[in-house]
């Protein structure tokens, strides 16, 4: 098994996730530049780090999602391969039709940077197929635009099809207006597509795996993502 | 010739930056502003020569390809030349 750990220009967060999946989790792991038109052969998971991929010029992940690299990752989400976006990755993703929805500018317009408390609420997508369900998470977000949206049809649609898969919540375990860090239809913090093969979250599991860095539940998420790929 | 392409929020999405600006023209005392959409002009100058029903085409095809999330944004084009 390998890890792809996407590199787009102006990505920051390629290095923690190698850094995560790589030292941390023991798994093989590559870096694949955004100009490559191929994935690493025997390449199981795809992530897409967070950051600024080209500047954020346009929207954010709009060009990205154009790179040479992306048709590749498109490829290997129609075969089912398990695809996995993080913060910019997450609209780099959405950008790519791969999830639904869009991510706009918070509703403060204000970065937002702290920890944030995350409900599993599916087990639709490779992240949290081995986590329990309303199982919680504490790890950080950084991001100006984590606002999802979607039309109500498709939040509908998404809902019932358990594509709503990681939600903000408070410290009982509620999803409520307080807990939604930036004005996320449905509080909704992670989705996955349709097949269930791809997710995209605003939160950062991969700077929450050591107690140093304030606390190792991302590494539990990490974890059972890896489970699940290896089968 | 030259494209300008206007991209908008679309109407039923909420634009907070446009009610940040139009709290800021209120903070300035401009009475009457309703409402303040805020939003992106990309101007394309394309090659001499090219026939303009094909242009026209192509620069539909950029904006909803590219320049435009269809899925948050409307988008319009002006030719300028």
């Amino acid at each position: 098994m390998r890890v792809s750990v996407l590199q787009f220009p102006g990505s920051n967060c390629d290095h923690d996730c190698t850094y995560a999946f790589g030292s941390v989790l023991g798994c093989n792991t590559s870096l694949v530049w955004h100009g490559e038109s191929q994935l690493p052969e025997d390449t199981t998971l795809v992530m897409v780090p967070g950051g600024f991929s080209y500047g954020d010029y346009l929207r954010c992940g709009a060009i990205a999602a154009h790179s040479p690299v992306m048709a590749a990752v498109k490829r290997f989400a129609e075969q089912g391969g398990a695809v996995v976006g993080i913060c910019n990755g997450f609209q780099i993703l959405t950008e790519s039709r791969l999830l639904p929805g869009a991510l706009l500018r918070n509703q403060n317009l204000s970065f937002v940077c702290k920890n944030v408390t995350l409900r599993v609420d599916s087990h639709k997508s490779p992240l949290t197929a081995k986590l329990p369900l309303r199982s919680t998470y504490t790890m950080p977000i950084a991001h100006m635009e984590g606002n999802f949206i979607a039309d109500t049809a498709t939040l509908d649609e998404m809902e019932r099809n358990g594509q709503l898969v990681l939600r903000y919540v408070d410290a009982h375990g509620e999803a409520t207006q307080h807990a939604n860090p930036n004005g996320a239809a449905r509080n909704i913090a992670g989705v996955s597509n349709a097949r269930g093969n791809v997710i995209g979250l605003m939160p950062h599991p991969e700077r929450a795996i050591e107690s140093l860095l304030g606390g190792t539940d991302g590494k539990t998420m990490l974890s059972g993502l890896i489970d699940y790929v290896r089968g | 010739m030259r494209a300008r392409v206007i991209v908008l929020p679309r109407p039923e999405i909420l634009d907070p930056q446009g009610r940040a600006v139009a709290h800021a023209l209120s903070s300035l005392h401009f009475g009457g502003v309703q409402d303040v959409r805020v939003g992106r002009i990309v101007d394309v100058t394309l090659q001499d020569g090219l026939e303009r029903g094909a242009a026209e085409l192509q620069v539909r095809k950029m904006a909803k390809d590219l320049l435009a999330n269809p899925i948050v944004e409307d988008f319009s084009i002006q030719w300028l030349d």
